[in-house]
């Protein structure tokens, strides 16, 4: 079997080619900058999984009932099946690579997150993102050393190598050198979500620039559910982004109110008794959204932390208490502190089966730019877990199929590689934000949809800028088709969620147009 | 506030680094040095002091709330992390001078090649060779070690280091420790042995990296545990902890 080339070295990207090595395998790890510099060290809060350390008597089913419903049953069920079930053994993986998870009495200690009634989510203080990132490295560093992962940062991907709807391998550019190669060999998609497309209103990395989706897309990769951004209902605004407030706060005792009448109304608590403060983002950003509007409101939502213990925050919350007063000059233990909705998440991205297969053969995807197990909206603590389990899946797909044995020669054609221009990248944000922002309609829709056929017909665009906005429109064609609400997509046209749409949105690129069709979820298999 | 941003800009690899004075202009007494950079880059139409385009200005960033180190680079004299240094604080006399590590070498612009530091983090052995998990008390110095940024500004003021020299610099601590603090038995004496050789040994102990880690790391700290585990508790044959 040829290298296998994987793109991306965040989460996902490392436990695929750990998973690969582990079997003898030899990869390729390509990606714009080193490993210590993917999104995945942003993540906060931890990760999911019914370890059942709580004595709440927890178990993989409530873990797959809460995923399949913070989904709105959009996800697919026999992925989610097995996510949810492998979750604790990849907690326990992960704590056997020395990942320093919080613990007492040497057990791991989980906390509440949204979406899901029992402690269930693992996690290092507040950067458990960044911490498992940590052992992830060091943990394929050893399989670096023995020559069966073959690291290449500062490596972009130029185009895949696909002849009859079969991809045989990656064109590579080396930044540094500017030296473009082809690497034949099955390749893994573990490139991340789409950042790019909404520059200075995300949470996640700047150097995810969406390039890479738009590529694929424009190659005949199909993507799926592109109407479903998360907003993240607890950001705060910093230079050229937002800066995430992880769900933990809400998870340790943190508290959403807004000034109503002079007094400080806590919405969430009074409109949702049972889970409170820690209902799915969807419903918590929407709501935030809606107080807003209210005429009796004023002013920003906050975010109430002030009754956390001295002990959650010297040893749960540590770095996001320094990280808000660096950035607010405000002590969240002492004042509540104004938040706002930030784009943080793709639910929707290659469309791929439970064994992380895409349309096109020999082509694997794994991470958040897939599109299996989130459904309409994912729970806090499942991004990392599906970037771990799923990177895992789609190596041992790869094996289970075991490649290919001959590959067409591709030339090496000249194409135009000119860089986006950042005024275009703004003004196709700008459309997108216009019309999918947390309230839908099918008149925004509509508009948003001609500006940016309107804007591509009369520009002369690079091939870069034709890709993305091909992609936008796969994104505002996805959200116009779902005429229903259903988790991050709120339609005001049509509030209720309709059962008929419990269906997926696929989106394909073929000769120069955009399609896109609704496809059943698989039925979930019945337990042994 | 106006600032005279001085940037050390460099074509490629092989041609002769030269210093770019640009006015930049900002109400904000939080803009960084990452938001200054962008802003230009973004606008395109940015005129040096000479009245020259300022062409794309190479650099290297990632998550800009410093906790990926991507986008180190020396700013007047001193190794910081751009999105985390504002143009408020660090300027001196309105200047702001911004120049690129100098211990690796040069790519364009601001960005350098720091691949040298993950090479050394394979020589050393920089990973748990077999399964252990962390407890209630190797939790802390586990935790801390975990969060180094690679981001290589300990390197730049480190009177002992050097690309290519036996001796790896402060990079390499943090990694180590929590190999050594986690590690037993023959694990243990084997990554003590490449501490003792690539750091150890040629730490000269100023403690430079201390004063401009931007995430912090306590060096004190996972010195004084490091070399109390891998040095002298097995240099006296004690068990470890």
């Amino acid at each position: 079997m040829e290298s296998v080339n994987i793109i991306g070295a965040g989460l996902a990207g490392l436990s695929a080619a750990i998973t690969l090595a582990q079997n003898g395998i030899k990869c390729n790890l390509f990606s714009l900058q080193p490993s210590e510099r993917a999104q995945s060290v942003l993540a906060e809060g931890g990760i999911n999984g019914a370890l059942n350390t709580m004595g709440e008597d927890d178990c993989t089913e409530n873990h797959y009932n809460d995923t399949m419903k913070g989904g709105v049953y959009l996800a697919d069920p026999n992925a989610v099946d097995s996510l949810t079930q492998n979750a604790p053994d990849i907690i326990r993986m992960l704590q056997s690579i020395g990942v320093p998870f919080n613990t007492k009495d040497n057990e791991i200690v989980l906390r509440n997150f949204g979406g899901q009634k029992k402690k269930r989510t693992a996690y290092a203080r507040s950067s458990t993102g960044k911490i498992i990132m940590n052992a992830m490295i060091d943990e394929c560093r050893k399989y670096e050393k023995k020559g069966l992962v073959n690291r290449c940062s500062h490596h972009e991907l130029i185009k895949l190598l696909i002849k009859n709807k079969k991809c045989f391998g990656v064109r590579i550019k080396d930044t540094y050198t500017g030296v473009i190669n082809d690497y034949y060999g099955t390749v893994i998609a573990a490139c991340g979500g789409m950042n790019g497309f909404f520059p200075e209103m995300i949470t996640g990395t700047t150097q995810n620039s969406g390039e890479a989706a738009a590529l694929m897309f424009s190659q005949g990769v199909e993507f799926s559910n592109l109407e479903m951004l998360q907003f993240h209902p607890t950001t705060i605004g910093i230079p050229n982004k937002r800066c995430l407030v992880t769900e933990a706060a809400r998870g340790e005792g943190g508290r959403l109110f807004i000034e109503r009448n002079g007094e400080k109304w806590y919405f969430m608590e009074e409109k949702y008794p049972e889970l409170k403060n820690l209902m799915p983002r969807d419903v918590v950003s929407r709501e935030m959204f809606f107080v807003r509007r209210m005429e009796d409101c004023s002013g920003e939502v906050y975010l109430d932390m002030t009754g956390l213990s001295e002990d959650v925050w010297q040893n749960k919350l540590s770095d996001l208490r320094e990280e808000i007063i660096h950035y607010l000059g405000k002590d969240p233990k002492v004042l509540p502190i104004p938040v706002h909705e930030g784009i943080h998440y793709f639910m929707g991205g290659i469309n791929t089966d439970e064994r992380h297969s895409t349309n096109i053969k020999y082509l694997y995807a794994a991470g958040e730019c897939t599109s299996q197990y989130h459904g309409a909206n994912r729970l806090g603590g499942n991004s990392m877990l599906g970037a771990i389990y799923g990177g895992k899946r789609a190596a041992l797909s790869v094996i289970e199929d075991n490649g290919f044995n001959e590959h067409p020669v591709f030339d090496m054609e000249i194409c135009d590689d000119t860089p986006a221009r950042y005024s275009v990248i703004i003004k196709i944000r700008d459309i997108l934000l216009s019309s999918m922002g947390i309230v839908r309609n099918e008149q925004t829709l509509a508009n948003a949809h001609s500006e940016l056929s309107n804007f591509a017909a009369g520009e002369k665009l690079s091939e870069r800028e034709k890709r993305r906005v091909s992609l936008a429109i796969a994104m505002i064609t996805s959200a116009e088709q779902r005429k229903e609400s259903r988790g991050a997509h709120y339609r005001e046209d049509y509030p209720e969620t309709d059962d008929k749409y419990k269906k997926i949105i696929v989106s394909a690129f073929k000769d120069g147009e955009v399609l896109t069709e609704f496809r059943q979820i698989p039925q979930r298999r019945v337990q042994k | 506030m106006k600032y005279r941003l001085e940037i050390m800009r460099q074509k490629d690899s092989t041609s002769e680094p030269y210093l770019q004075c640009i006015d930049y202009e900002t109400d904000d007494c939080n803009t960084a040095v990452s938001t200054a950079l962008s802003q230009i880059n973004n606008n395109g139409n940015y005129k040096d002091i000479n009245g020259n385009i300022v062409s794309h200005i190479s650099w290297e960033c990632s998550c800009l709330q410093k906790k990926c180190g991507a986008c180190a680079m020396v700013i007047n004299s001193k190794p910081r992390l751009a999105c985390d240094t504002k143009l408020s604080e660090c300027n001196i006399n309105g200047v702001v001078k911004i120049e690129p590590l100098k211990k690796f070498p040069v790519v364009s612009d601001l960005t350098v090649d720091r691949s040298i530091m993950f090479e050394n983090l394979k020589a050393i052995n920089a990973w748990l060779s077999s399964e252990y998990r962390s407890d209630d008390k190797t939790n802390n110095t586990a935790y801390i070690s975990s969060r180094c940024l690679q981001c290589g500004c300990c390197l730049e003021v480190c009177p002992n280091f050097y690309a290519g020299s036996e001796f790896f610099g402060t990079s390499v601590l943090a990694p180590m420790s929590r190999v050594i603090t986690l590690s037993e038995n023959e694990d243990l004496k084997a990554a003590s042995k490449l501490y003792k050789k690539n750091y150890y040994s040629g730490c000269g102990k100023s403690l430079a990296c201390k004063d401009v880690c931007p995430a912090k790391i306590d060096v004190d700290d996972l010195l004084v545990n490091s070399n109390a585990a891998a040095v002298w508790r097995i240099g006296f044959g004690k068990k470890k902890r």
